[in-house]
């Protein structure tokens, strides 16, 4: 290391554990980008914004505990969660956008799509925490339920027959079951820890359960993508088991499914959110919008 | 009143074939938090990554100089740095 | 006795050896460390909501990925610091609770407020550029833990830095509403970033006994000058000015002649009076103690863990 200048010697060549390093678009390295002969283009984009909303928003949600977690090392951790989830929604919109032939990027899609048009589930976008709709352990139990069901289904995707999606699916699988895990690990300590967090947690699944039945119903564009889209009506079993086992570690009750109601018969994945998901959107999109023409 | 969870030191090794190097220490509940602790602090969960926690409270060292006779006993804790050190009255002044 | 420990003590440092956690130092020695080290980490962890403030609001995707991955790093750093304090015996929970009740300080940069996007940048370019000036003398400093933790620090500053001066490079190439928006981030964390150097070497206190311990390597004058230097040509490769009409190149020097900050305002930041810094302790005093039922409860967990297999042992 050279002390004469202050910027030689300070770089490694090996930089991949930066997020905005060389290593962001090897995971789909030589995948076929084509659409698969037989599949609605304007479906498979549909399908693939579901898949990123869900990423990006949480992520979102998660990236402002950024500076606000119990501990130093639970920060770092959190961060690395959004950021897991903010490198799927990147790879998932640049393939609806791709898919859909229109010439919009990943930018395009998170920033100029108005709230309706945003197709994530509506638990990522609640306020779960730092915010004054939940605390750490509402954060917890979201993400554990969230990354469950979401295990379960990229599993499935790996096998999509939209190489894309499978390639994206197989890489984020890992990540996660790590976040899974990481809340799981949480759930555990906080349900049977103290009198506060377990009741902290028994709130928090109250919170969170409403949102849940969502996760299993199935959208017509799901239901037409057969072969590239996984049902999430199949996926609930395997989910419930996961959360079972997890709860009785955590001495929780699973409590029984009060579904929050659809409006009209439709909810996020139809664009129909929460209260909550304008501002998100406002906040998230605000400068993007201010400076049109400007290059970042 | 602020709970202070417990020190560990983090041992990793890089690849295999090398030993597990000490690359620093953290905070942690208990040793599978402090396990996954070190993997998003110390390796940004790079796989095949081998990492070792251990409490900071169990490990015993040596002082770095063994032929320094103050410092007595001669193993300690590390956790332990003490400000300074009793010399027993019968050593001769050196 | 202790006379013998001193000399070897001062050998070992006028040899540039490092001292070790368990070596004799003198009581003097430890304090100034741990006061500076904690200092130095505070600053990470303070540092980390002036940027913080824009992630949510970043204009790219790619550009939050990079801003969410530096204030983690961020995170870390004050991490390592602060285990470097621990080799000290001084323990982070009460490091944190003397940052939060303002009985220890941070650096006064970050109780400017960011305003803009461009200040992402500028912060990157100018504040980790003087950060950077500082700390890399210091992963030659004589405290073996400080100097290892310095090293690993020094590195992921310097990609702070690039992405930093990237962003303003782009913005520069970008709208004349971009640009604009640059220059007005240069002119207001310019002097401010002039300050992160400490006040004049005729004023500075901590300087001489420091640099005898090399616990410090440079004086604050030395490294602002080296610093001005710097970073007027990046400047004029950006395309922006700095907010200085003294600034200007002496060739007899050798060196630019700059302007002073403006010193009053200096010690009414430092003196807790600048524009965020209730605002910043107080974000930081309710993290720590939004967090401490997660903390207990973690313990608790642990305890009750550990008396069940004990009691299945």
């Amino acid at each position: 290391m050279s002390f004469d200048n202050a910027y030689e010697g300070l770089i490694d060549q090996e930089d991949s554990h930066w997020a905005f390093g060389t290593g962001f678009h090897s995971a789909l390295e030589g995948v076929d980008r084509e659409v698969p002969p037989g599949v609605d283009p304007a479906d498979l984009a549909a399908y693939c914004l579901m898949l990123g909303d869900d990423a990006l928003v949480l992520s979102q949600r998660l990236a402002e505990w950024c500076s606000r977690a119990p501990e130093l090392e639970e920060d770092i951790a959190l961060a690395n969660i959004a950021l897991d989830l903010l490198g799927q929604a990147r790879l998932l919109l640049t393939r609806a956008g791709e898919v859909e032939g229109a010439g919009r990027d990943e930018d395009a899609l998170a920033y100029l799509r108005d709230e309706r048009e945003f197709r994530n589930v509506r638990l990522s976008e609640i306020d779960c925490g730092p915010g004054p709709g939940g605390d750490f352990a509402t954060t917890i139990v979201r993400l554990l339920v969230f990354s469950s069901w979401k295990v379960a289904q990229f599993s499935r995707l790996r096998g999509s027959a939209d190489p894309v999606v499978a390639a994206i699916a197989a890489k984020g699988l890992k990540e996660l079951a790590y976040h899974r895990d990481h809340a799981a690990q949480w759930a555990v300590r906080l349900g049977d820890g103290t009198e506060e967090s377990h009741r902290r947690m028994t709130a928090a699944v109250d919170r969170v359960w409403p949102f849940v039945d969502e996760l299993f119903r199935t959208h017509p564009v799901e239901a037409r993508l057969g072969g590239v889209a996984v049902d999430p009506a199949e996926l609930r079993s395997e989910v419930d088991g996961v959360l079972d086992a997890v709860f009785t570690a955590a001495t929780l009750t699973r409590p029984e499914p009060v579904p929050t109601a659809f409006v009209a018969g439709q909810a996020g994945r139809d664009g129909v959110h929460t209260e909550a998901m304008g501002f998100l959107v406002a906040e998230m999109q605000h400068l993007h919008r201010s400076l049109p023409g400007a290059v970042w | 009143m602020s709970a202070s969870w417990p020190l560990w030191e983090v041992f990793v090794r890089g690849k295999r074939g090398l030993n597990h190097v000490h690359v620093g220490s953290l905070h942690a509940p208990d040793a599978e938090m402090a396990l996954r602790n070190a993997r998003d602090v110390y390796t940004r969960r790079n796989e095949g990554v081998s990492i070792w926690v251990v409490p900071a409270e169990a490990i015993t060292a040596s002082s770095p100089d063994e032929k320094d006779p103050f410092f007595e006993p001669s193993g300690d804790k590390v956790y332990r740095h003490p400000t300074f050190y009793a010399i027993p009255d019968d050593v001769p002044h050196l | 006795m202790v006379d013998d420990l001193a000399a070897r003590f001062e050998h070992t440092v006028a040899s540039e050896a490092r001292i070790e956690p368990r070596d004799w130092m003198p009581d003097g020695y430890r304090r100034t460390l741990i006061r500076q080290i904690a200092q130095h980490a505070h600053s990470e962890i303070i540092g980390m909501q002036p940027e913080g403030n824009w992630i949510s609001r970043a204009p790219s995707l790619r550009r939050k990925a990079i801003l969410l991955a530096k204030v983690q790093d961020e995170a870390g750093h004050g991490l390592y610091l602060y285990a470097a304090t621990e080799t000290l015996g001084a323990d982070r929970g009460e490091l944190t609770e003397k940052l939060v009740d303002g009985k220890q300080k941070y650096s006064s940069i970050f109780n400017y407020p960011t305003l803009t996007f461009a200040d992402m940048g500028v912060i990157g370019w100018l504040v980790d550029g003087a950060a950077i000036c500082n700390q890399v003398p210091l992963c030659r400093t004589s405290y073996g833990p400080y100097a290892r933790a310095m090293i690993r620090i020094c590195k992921e500053e310097s990609f702070h830095q690039r992405q930093g001066y990237e962003l303003l490079m782009t913005m520069m190439r970008g709208t004349l509403a971009q640009r604009d928006m640059v220059q007005d981030a240069v002119n207001r964390w310019w002097w401010p970033s002039l300050m992160m150097f400490g006040p004049p070497d005729s004023e500075s206190s901590n300087t001489e006994q420091s640099m005898a311990w090399r616990i410090k390597r440079n004086t604050n004058d030395e490294l602002r000058q080296k610093y001005v230097d710097m970073s007027v040509p990046q400047a004029a490769k950006l395309g922006v000015t700095f907010p200085d009409p003294l600034l200007k190149w002496n060739a007899e020097r050798g060196h630019h002649d700059f302007g002073q900050p403006d010193w009053d305002e200096f010690w009414q930041v430092v003196g807790g009076h600048g524009p965020c810094n209730s605002q910043r302790v107080a974000h930081r005093r309710k993290a720590h103690e939004d967090g401490a039922w997660v903390r207990e409860a973690a313990e608790a967990h642990a305890a009750k863990a550990s008396a069940r297999q004990d009691g299945a042992a």
